[in-house]
């Protein structure tokens, strides 16, 4: 399956929408900030892969498929719900390239210094293209409902 | 006070680019690999470097490792929430959220204290 880019979905969103998640966004990080200087970089490191953006994410994303599906006079309850399972899905396949990061970071950052960030995100961009591929094959090969039947 | 503001512009800005990028991308699967994003570690690593240095920088970054794992199961419970249990987005991402926190700390005891 190709990956595409469809620039008209931005027309989905709202001022208002963009403006939450800049907020969220900066909070998260101020709050990261704020746990790190209180109880330590060991417990704040653990705050670095947040998941508030996921929780804001996947009720966006619920929200544009109900109001599509009502433009169209047809309910969009099911099918929001199952767009935003489908974006926490992906995010579950992405956790593995937010571990090969942080990793990468943990191994490089003595080494590297400032270069060891986008080394990072290199590994990154590469282990999520790769799991993503590797989902969407075990998908084709074991499609949903056989494995429960062996 | 000055840190807590460049904290703020750049994490909502390295948040909001990531979104965005979620927001154009599809299948949809795909774009919900950008909702894990490195969007906050990015930003809170390159501070964390600049003013502490690599020590502490790797220090964090292990703790995320374990962050990201627990980020996994937090993915996979928000899908079967909406998927077999009909909830809303907000309260998959609700009851979610509670098994994040208790995996990640979980984790964090067994491994590294």
């Amino acid at each position: 399956m190709m990956v595409t880019v469809k620039l008209s979905s931005l027309k989905d969103g709202r001022w208002y929408e963009y403006l939450i998640r800049f907020v969220l966004g900066g909070a998260a990080t101020v709050i990261t900030g704020l746990i790190t200087k209180i109880w330590g970089p060991e417990i704040g490191g653990l705050f670095l892969a947040l998941p508030a953006m996921l929780c804001a994410s996947a009720t966006m994303v619920e929200s544009h498929e109900r109001r599509h599906k009502r433009e169209r006079g047809l309910q969009g309850a099911k099918r929001g719900e199952d767009a935003a399972a489908l974006d926490a899905a992906g995010a579950a396949v992405g956790s593995i390239a937010l571990m090969g990061f942080a990793a990468a970071v943990y191994v490089s950052i003595s080494h590297m210094s400032w270069a060891s960030l986008p080394l990072a995100l290199a590994v990154w961009t590469c282990t999520s293209l790769l799991a993503w591929w590797i989902y969407k094959r075990a998908k084709r090969i074991v499609p949903r409902g056989k494995a429960a039947h062996g | 006070m000055s840190e807590y503001a460049i904290r703020f512009l750049a994490g909502g800005l390295a948040v909001s680019v990531f979104a965005l990028l979620g927001d154009i991308l599809r299948p949809k699967s795909f774009a919900g690999l950008l909702g894990a994003a490195p969007s906050v570690a990015l930003v809170s690593l390159a501070l964390a470097f600049s003013s502490h240095g690599p020590d502490y920088t790797a220090i964090d970054a292990r703790s995320m490792i374990i962050g990201a794992a627990a980020l996994g199961i937090f993915g996979i419970v928000t899908c079967h929430a909406l998927k077999h249990l009909r909830m809303s987005a907000m309260g998959g991402s609700v009851l979610a959220f509670g098994v994040w926190l208790m995996v990640a700390f979980g984790l964090y005891k067994v491994t590294l204290t």
